[in-house]
């Protein structure tokens, strides 16, 4: 018998007999008055920033600035300008300079702070984690209660990968002092539109 | 209403008068109890130890001991709480679980079972409550500070019917002692530890007496506190719900 | 690496000589608890997600081989390659085939405390292949020779000083800078160089999603995903027990998960690995290692729903004031000591006995397993199966033998209250191991059945 069958085989014999999975009924699960003061609040409280914007316009400027200072920048949002399309097959030497990149978030959740990336948004999954710092942006409409909320409006494995992404880089491994900026970014600022 | 009275074997050998106290605020609260006098051990020293098929002969004597009462007491939550998980006996299976289903700890049957409202009694003293874990998270005397549910303790509100006793709580109000049956002298080092930090949160409140509804984690308190020559007294709940000082 | 071969009391001994570093260790556990208890207060329906949690590993255990079959052919299906392994031997050697097969020389490491379990880094070491890790706890205990003493804290029996010394020595950092924030910059640096360069990335997996083949790998720091998007060859190894049914339940796990743990409302993190990207090899290995053993027995089955939040770890006032090395496997804690002694019972026997029964351990578990208890029920299997001290047997057989006899009881106690002696922490010598740092009990003149029967019974 091959590994595989002999573990298969093992599990079927010992397993207990079959019960229910539960109805998860989202009547039972909190609620929050102000999503967009509830998301703030607690995306500040893990380390990120957040910014309410009217229009794009203002973040525009600060993007076209970095790169006019030198920055190496790389945006992948379509309304801030020009979008880095091909980055897909950049490597992490590649990558490793990238100081701030811009990417679209899909859902914010107010209880957690995280928001939804799909591989898609963020052109090449290493982006979000290599550069120094992050910037994503984030329909106000798009601000969910709670992660029940969050898996109902996302398609989890719609791309290779996407991940929740809540606040920077951030470990407390030396005596449980918090460090932020560990191995991702060393910031996180999130534009509410 | 017929009470069999349990007294574990280390307060009948060693602490006597927690034993004496109980019966008499039993009987002062009007309370027909009984004790049965050919009583010994709810046999958890065995269990605990890995030994729970050693105890079948401790078992069989105490259902023998208490068939026929309507409710059991006893002054030990840890004692109770092993007889309702534990006490089987092949030949009256009936009898173990009727008591299974009716042996009380004394703080809870007070408080579920008689309702009092009211306790004439007075102690007035600083007085550190240590809440032990078996009656705490198995038998549910207070709540628990891991759970997310309503705040409880039968315990305190007890002791804040006693005149003239100031109550205090350590700082973590439900850490356990060390004590833990043989664990005290199999993990002597951590058992010693653990007392030691209990006393230290007690102290740090300048506490007379640290109080409980366990004499076997007070045992150890108290064992800790003499080698270390503290004024710092245990003294079980039902000496306090009984005493007119 | 430093696996001591005393028991967990001996050990626990050693460690509790220094006792402001043990009471360090103590508090700083203690504080994480109760960032823990806020987190769980912030939500009022935290018990019903215990239960939901709890039901749904129960679930899946209760239907595992389908689900498993189910993630593989999804797995499969999105160009991942599943191997399987029935014990540690072969999941070492499954890793260590694609290494050759590869001829990969340069290997990044993620958090996995089942390479832990089994012995990868030792097993690589010894082939002549060095995996870095790259959990910066799990990178300060690699550069010492040192075992995690922790399952999400690895380096929490270290002070910065310690980390200070270690980081001088290996990454050039200045003595005697002790600062947090300079030496995790140093490793951020130090690792930084490791990602870029790496060929394979090995990682854990904290869910494996059946409906989607796809897994979920929780961290804080960014590390394995700076490892796995780097490299062209991505192993994520997993006990079969991570598998949950559907992509929605991850909801559940994740609200409880950081908040159990260290009291984040989620990590940082959340990856949802489901295909390999362009160009890169993505492989998982399922592993049993005594998994399927300990499905098949009822009263310890449940253990198996564990998350490793490690809740139980901080809120264990053994562990607290013993350290993760005195419990002498990969994973310590009230949690291990029911997992190990399925591993191997006479290793591991005297685990489920480092413990009061305090029963806080199960109170925290965000997956209910009812650990306090299993604890309990390891001590009858144990003695049963005779891994228990002869002598421990000849004692309680004699207290057991009296305690069933109430004339022997009687006649005992009258003499001098010696039936007390029965118990092993009145023995009335300075060989007593309660009397090494406690007084006895004073012996009244009567018992209570005497005083009783004096008053009481004219």
């Amino acid at each position: 018998m091959s590994a595989r069958e002999t573990i298969l085989k093992t599990i079927t014999a010992n397993k207990p007999s079959l019960t229910e999975l539960p109805a998860i009924d989202l009547v039972e699960v909190i609620q929050y008055n102000d999503l967009l003061q509830q998301y703030k609040t607690v995306l500040q409280s893990i380390g990120g920033g957040t910014v309410e914007l009217q229009d794009i316009n203002s973040l525009k400027e600060e993007l076209q600035t970095k790169k006019a200072n030198g920055d190496f920048v790389l945006n992948r949002i379509a309304s801030l300008g020009d979008v880095e399309e091909s980055i897909a097959h950049l490597t992490a030497p590649d990558l490793a300079a990238v100081d701030t990149a811009y990417v679209e978030g899909t859902i914010a959740v107010a209880e957690n702070g995280a928001i939804w990336l799909y591989e898609s948004q963020m052109g090449n999954r290493l982006l979000p984690f290599i550069c120094q710092h992050l910037v994503i942006v984030i329909e106000k409409k798009n601000i969910v209660a709670t992660m029940h909320h969050a898996y109902q409006q996302i398609e989890s494995a719609k791309d290779g990968f996407g991940v929740f992404l809540a606040g920077p880089s951030k470990t407390a491994d030396i005596e449980q002092s918090l460090v932020i900026g560990a191995h991702g970014a060393r910031s996180l600022i999130v534009y509410i539109i | 209403m017929k009470i069999g009275l349990f007294i574990p074997c280390y307060i009948d050998q060693f602490y006597p008068q927690v034993g004496i106290a109980t019966l008499q605020l039993l009987e002062k609260l009007g309370c027909n109890v009984s004790f049965p006098l050919n009583q010994t051990c709810c046999g958890q020293p065995m269990a605990n130890s890995g030994f729970a098929s050693l105890s079948k002969g401790c078992d069989k004597n105490f259902v023998a001991n208490f068939t026929g009462f309507d409710y059991i007491v006893a002054p030990s939550g840890s004692c109770v709480l092993h007889l309702k998980e534990h006490l089987h006996d092949e030949q009256h299976p009936g009898e173990a679980e009727h008591i299974r289903k009716h042996i009380y700890e004394l703080t809870e049957f007070l408080v579920d079972v008689l309702k009092i409202e009211k306790i004439d009694a007075s102690f007035p003293y600083k007085v550190g409550l240590h809440n032990s874990c078996h009656g705490q998270r198995g038998l549910h005397l207070s709540s628990m500070t891991e759970r997310m549910l309503p705040s409880f303790s039968k315990p305190e509100q007890l002791l804040s019917q006693v005149k003239g006793l100031q109550l205090s709580k350590p700082l973590r109000s439900d850490e356990c002692c060390g004590f833990g049956g043989t664990f005290c002298v199999f993990e002597e080092a951590v058992s010693v530890k653990m007392g030691k930090d209990r006393i230290t949160e007690h102290s740090a409140n300048e506490v007379e007496y640290i109080t409980g509804t366990d004499v076997s984690c007070l045992m150890h308190l108290e064992g800790i506190l003499k080698r270390n020559g503290s004024n710092v007294k245990t003294i079980h709940i039902a000496e306090i719900l009984n005493s007119n000082a | 690496m430093s696996k001591s071969s005393l028991s967990h009391a001996e050990a626990a001994e050693q460690f509790i000589k220094d006792e402001p570093r043990t009471d360090w260790h103590d508090e700083t556990l203690w504080f994480v608890r109760q960032k823990r208890d806020k987190a769980a207060h912030g939500l009022p329906e935290w018990e019903q997600l215990r239960e939901w949690a709890s039901q749904i590993k129960n679930h899946t255990l209760s239907n595992l081989d389908n689900y498993l079959l189910e993630f593989e052919a999804n797995a499969n299906a999105n160009g991942v390659t599943i191997h399987w392994a029935p014990d540690a031997a072969d999941h070492n050697r499954i890793i260590f085939d694609l290494i050759q097969k590869n001829n990969i020389q340069k290997i990044v490491k993620s958090k996995s405390m089942l390479t832990e379990e089994c012995g990868l880094n030792e097993f690589l070491h010894a082939k002549g292949v060095e995996t870095i890790d790259t959990d910066l706890g799990e990178r300060i205990v690699q550069l010492r020779y040192e075992a995690p003493s922790h399952i999400v804290l690895p380096a929490i029996h270290l002070k910065k000083q310690d980390v200070s010394d270690t980081f001088h020595e290996h990454l050039n950092t200045e003595k005697g800078n002790n600062d947090p924030q300079y030496l995790t910059e140093a490793a951020r640096q130090h690792l930084r160089e490791k990602f870029i360069e790496s060929e394979l990335a090995i990682t854990g997996v904290n869910f494996a999603v059946a409906e989607t083949g796809g897994f979920v790998v929780c961290t804080n720091e960014g590390n394995a995903d700076m490892g796995a998007h780097a490299a062209k060859i991505h192993i994520a190894c997993m006990g079969f027990e991570k598998m949950i049914p559907k992509a929605e339940h991850l909801s559940v796990f994740l609200r409880l998960l950081a908040r159990s743990a260290t009291g984040q409302p989620i990590t940082t993190y959340s990856s949802h690995f489901n295909k390999p990207r362009e160009g890169q090899e993505m492989h998982i290995v399922i592993v049993d290692n005594g998994r399927s053993r300990q499905l098949g027995r009822a009263d310890f089955r449940n253990s198996l729903k564990c998350i490793r939040c490690a809740a139980c770890f901080n809120t264990c006032p053994v562990y607290r004031r013993s350290g993760g090395y005195s419990y002498h496997t990969a994973v310590a804690g009230p949690i291990g000591s029911i997992l190990n002694p399925n591993i191997d019972m006479r290793a591991n026997a005297d685990l489920p006995f480092a413990s009061t029964l305090c029963g806080s351990c199960s109170n925290v578990c965000p997956v209910k397993i009812d650990i306090h208890d299993q604890l309990w029920k390891w001590r009858q299997v144990l003695v049963e199966e005779g891994y228990v001290d002869a002598s421990k047997k000849v004692g309680l057989k004699g207290m057991a033998f009296v305690l069933a006899r109430p004339g022997l009881y009687r006649f005992a106690g009258k003499a001098g209250r010696a039936v007390m002696r029965l118990f092993p922490w009145l023995l009335n010598n300075k060989l007593n191991p309660w009397y090494k740092q406690r007084e006895m009990p004073a012996p009244p003149k009567q018992s209570f059945r005497d005083w009783y029967i004096k008053n009481k019974q004219q």
